[in-house]
């Protein structure tokens, strides 16, 4: 069930970096006979730990080779300068109201794109009729780069939050309708017929049967849109914007300031991290019921 | 069991049903009493599956007509001042709806169809029109997995799914339940089991029960009475006058060798 998604959507969740660890790890291990206990939860230890050895790793080589002067702080400052830039900008107070005012874009963008391209994907997952009207001219738009649009978009906004919002939204919003569209006509019929014989009234059918039949893959949409988001958002304020995460960079650019350039990227690699995890956890708690995922 | 009344329970009068121009059922005609248990058998694709689905109005008849008696003199369900409501506006949208259910008739599917996101005691409770967690966990030990209550379908065997789509179906206190091929899929010992369940509940519960079925032995082993389709018609009706609890013994033997004999007899001509 989990795994229905359209071809360029993300792949099945179960396909993630950490179980696939796992699973190699586990054919190169000691017989059945000699596992104790205390094996078994070192192992586990290590599984737990094993995501961030590569990027531990990584930022040490990039200290060593920083102290060591291998690497110009010009073309790339140290990790440790990189952190000494966020004390200070958390200090004046800059750097939390730019992430706040990037996350407040990110987030509404989203709740108007998902929520639109949401609601258009459960109307014509039910209704033929409109999906013959709405569904043809919606992949042809799919199909333009949506930022394609920027010069447009700043002809019609400027550089202001309409812009921002327009393209975020505009991004997220064919992830969440594909996905749902398809996740509301992949549910078992078997089960529609079910709920029709057991006398389930047109909404009662939505709720107890289509949505949560259709979730698995409405899911597998919100965790795509939220990559786009993030992409869409970096692009936009890096073009036009006055506030944010990527006008701190670009203007960080303007006067060289290299360690705030990278302290940006950082971020944005941390943000879209957090926004994945989140969609990760809705996914644990919401698909309980599927032996597939609740192994994990 | 059988309860003679003036009139019958179910009637199905000279029905017909085609499937563009192939005529799957020519001519039937079929009455069943309350509280009779019914088992129809014939060959795969003789249409048996589907006069169910129109007794249960999940397909339409192309000519003819099938009736069901009114709930009124009922005396097993209990009919609180709720379900009558509830019954009352499910008959004002099946004017609306043709493809939706009968009231007070409940179907059982081949396989159990349970909501894979629903915990057994939610499916089970998807069946009773308020929704009662009580009527619910009743419905549930009926079949015996009162135990089960909290767990994801997806855990339980196929005999256990089975038995909590039964549950689903007997929670509302059905006057008619449609059985089609419910325990087809399932092993034989399973299956005895489910079968001397299914006879249990339909004295208790005082239902009347139309099961189709492709095994004749389960068809002896439970009717009252055994009809056998062949050629979109009622090719034999016959009456299965063993007593219950049913022994696999000689009569048994005779009962299942006259339908057996019927069917062979046909595929030779």
């Amino acid at each position: 069930m989990s795994s229905k998604s359209l071809p360029g959507s993300l792949s099945a969740p179960s396909v993630d970096t950490p179980t696939a660890q796992r699973g190699s790890s586990s054919r190169l291990s000691i017989p059945a006979t000699v596992r104790t206990d205390d094996t078994r939860r070192w192992r586990r230890l290590v599984h737990g730990l094993l995501p961030f050895v590569l990027p531990v790793l990584l930022i040490a080589v990039w200290q060593l080779l920083s102290t060591t002067g291998w690497l110009a702080s010009q073309i790339l400052p140290s990790p440790a300068q990189v952190l000494e830039a966020f004390f200070r900008l958390l200090g004046t107070g800059e750097l939390i109201s730019n992430i706040a005012i990037s996350a407040q874009r990110a987030l509404s963008g989203f709740a108007i794109g998902g929520g639109l391209g949401f609601i258009l994907g459960a109307i014509n997952g039910i209704s033929r009729l409109s999906e013959k009207i709405s569904d043809s001219s919606i992949q042809m738009i799919r199909n333009i780069p949506h930022l394609a649009l920027i010069p447009l978009v700043i002809v019609w906004f400027g550089i202001g939050e309409e812009a921002k919002l327009f393209l975020v939204a505009l991004g997220v919003f064919f992830p969440m309708y594909l996905n749902t569209f398809h996740g509301i006509r992949s549910v078992d019929p078997g089960l529609i017929e079910m709920g029709r014989v057991y006398g389930l009234s047109r909404i009662a059918l939505y709720v107890h049967v289509i949505l949560p039949g259709a979730l698995p893959s409405i899911l597998v949409g919100i965790r795509y849109a939220l990559g786009i988001m993030w992409l869409t958002l970096i692009v936009a304020e890096t073009v036009a914007a006055d506030s944010g995460i990527g006008y701190m960079a670009m203007n960080a650019r303007e006067f060289m300031q290299m360690d705030v350039i990278v302290l940006s990227i950082v971020l944005y690699a941390l943000l879209g991290k957090l926004s994945d995890s989140i969609a990760k956890l809705l996914e644990k708690r919401w698909l309980r019921w599927n032996p597939s995922l609740s192994r994990k | 069991m059988a309860v003679t009344e003036q009139k019958p329970f179910l009637q199905i009068q000279g029905v017909q049903k085609q499937f563009g121009t192939r005529v799957i059922l020519e001519h039937i005609d079929v009455e069943v009493q309350r509280g009779e248990f019914v088992a129809i058998v014939g060959r795969s694709g003789c249409g048996k599956s589907t006069l169910l689905r129109m007794i249960a109005g999940l397909e339409q008849p192309s000519g003819g007509q099938i009736e069901l008696a009114q709930r009124s003199a009922d005396p097993v369900a209990t009919t609180s001042s709720a379900t009558l409501r509830q019954y009352t506006r499910k008959r004002s949208k099946l004017a609306r709806q043709p493809q939706t259910a009968r009231p007070n008739t409940r179907f059982l599917f081949q396989e159990a169809r349970l909501l894979p996101w629903k915990t057994v005691l939610d499916n089970v409770r998807l069946g009773i029109p308020d929704k009662s967690r009580e009527h619910a966990g009743e419905a549930l030990r009926l079949v015996g997995l009162a135990d089960r209550e909290k767990e994801w379908p997806a855990i339980l065997s196929g005999g256990q799914r089975q038995r909590v789509a039964l549950a689903r179906a007997l929670a509302s206190h059905p006057d008619l339940l449609l059985l089609d091929e419910p325990l087809g899929a399932l092993d034989a010992l399973t299956r005895i089991e489910m079968q001397k369940l299914i006879e249990r509940l339909w004295i208790e519960q005082g239902l009347t029960v139309v099961l189709v079925t492709h095994d004749v032995s389960e068809a002896v082993a439970l009717a009252d009475r055994v009809l056998l389709i062949e050629e979109g018609h009622v090719a034999l009706d016959l009456r299965i006058t063993l007593d219950r609890p049913r022994e696999r013994d000689s009569g048994f033997a005779h009962f299942e060798n006259v339908i057996l004999h019927r069917l062979l007899q046909y595929s030779e001509s």
